[in-house]
């Protein structure tokens, strides 16, 4: 199964991003086969629907997991329409995020937060 | 003196500010009737100028945009099409292609790429347009829909089809797409500013603008209290042409309130008649 992490850098000791649609990268671990790869978001520089562009490179990624601090409105409906399940964590760095969840300690977004948030 | 009627030489002035709240829609709505220039609101997010024109005789239609239309049967989810968009308008589910109406542009890239032929496009209603009159005047306006989020289909439909001028363009603050796609249907403009800091710093980036465009201008200080220096020392720095002042009076603020005309105060009707005067010499001999 593969979880993506919002992040700033492209290696999992960088710090988190909390924002989801113009987050730099999505760190891609897999839990079989460890981490694979830090892939850019292309919605970051978008001029709009950024939680769109980045929740389509996650769908295309078959990610199932999203590990990130909020998700507007748009992006929140698509990651439920396509089941992938999206915890919200308040970390430092991508491997605490990472860690977290593997414990169990992360809960589950159960609603989006305001649109255009990412971009104060 | 007097201005005669339609002696101005120009087709569409466009009125605008930078900052909100200088007094575009008052500058614009008294020099109408004085220049005896159409009023066209172009401020579609919030068009007001019918409040102090008060035209009759008006008629409407709505404003449409295309929007596209999956057809699902067809459809073989290759996601050219969301590759495609710029907008970020199109989402593939990997079941279905999902369209944001309200990102799209209707530029219909989509379409030329889809090689299965699923994709086509329906009107969609987003605003209204409405014409009317007052006296001598057209009045028209723009009104964008509740909850749409893009003005300029609007504004362009309104424009595009504009009386034989002069027209006076009442534009959106700022200078987002709204003010610029007003503005590049404009011959000239009239920067609406006030004394503050705020009216300086914003009026320099609607300057700015209409240097950029090519556009002759002239600059307006509205609430003139005699006092603000720093604006004049920016226009001689700028070489810019003052057309006028509008005096701060407590008298004004209530006429506005009510949905009256500053110009029937005599001391403002005298006001916008030198700024009528100056409009003509500056807008026409650049």
């Amino acid at each position: 199964m593969k979880i993506a992490i919002t992040g700033y850098g492209q290696e999992l000791k960088d710090n988190h991003d909390p924002r989801f649609g113009r987050c730099t990268y999505f760190l891609i671990y897999d839990t079989e086969q460890g981490f694979l790869k830090a892939l850019e978001n292309k919605g970051q520089l978008s001029e709009g629907g950024a939680g769109i562009a980045a929740a389509q490179q996650i769908i295309d990624e078959d990610v199932q997991v999203v590990l990130t601090g909020n998700m507007g409105p748009n992006a929140y409906n698509l990651m439920e329409k396509s089941g992938v399940k999206v915890y919200r964590c308040k970390t430092n760095s991508c491997q605490e995020a990472l860690e977290l969840y593997q414990d169990g300690k992360l809960s589950e977004l159960n609603e989006a937060g305001p649109s255009h948030a990412g971009m104060k | 003196m007097a201005v005669k009627e339609n002696e101005v030489g120009f087709m569409n002035i466009a009125v605008l500010s930078g900052k909100g709240g200088t007094g575009k829609t008052t500058v614009a709505v008294n020099l109408a009737e004085i220049l005896t220039a159409n009023y066209l609101d172009c401020d579609v997010e919030e068009p007001n100028g019918f409040i102090f024109l008060k035209p009759s005789e008006i008629t409407s239609r709505d404003v449409h945009v295309l929007s596209p239309v999956i057809d699902q049967e067809q459809c073989n989810l290759c996601g050219e099409c969301t590759e495609t968009c710029q907008f970020n308008a199109l989402f593939n589910t990997k079941k279905e292609i999902l369209v944001f109406e309200k990102l799209c542009h209707s530029c219909q890239a989509c379409s030329l790429v889809c090689r299965p032929e699923a994709l086509s496009f329906q009107e969609r209603k987003i605003g209204v347009l409405e014409k009317g009159k007052k006296e001598k005047i057209q009045c028209w306006r723009g009104i964008l829909d509740v909850g749409e989020p893009m003005a300029v289909p609007v504004i362009r439909e309104l424009l595009k089809d504009a009386p034989s001028g002069p027209n006076l363009l009442d534009c959106s603050p700022g200078t987002s797409c709204n003010a610029v796609n007003s503005l590049r249907f404009a011959q000239g403009a009239i920067l609406v500013t006030e004394p503050s800091a705020f009216g300086l710093h914003d009026l320099k980036m609607a300057v700015k603008l209409v240097q950029g465009l090519k556009l002759p201008f002239g600059i307006i200080i509205n609430k003139w209290h005699g006092e603000g220096s720093f604006l004049e020392e920016y226009f001689k720095e700028e070489k810019i042409n003052v057309l006028g002042q509008i005096p701060y009076d407590r008298k004004a603020a209530e006429k506005y309130s009510r949905g009256g005309m500053l110009k029937d105060i005599p001391v403002y009707r005298e006001a916008f008649h030198k700024i009528a005067e100056r409009v003509r010499e500056v807008l026409k001999c650049n």
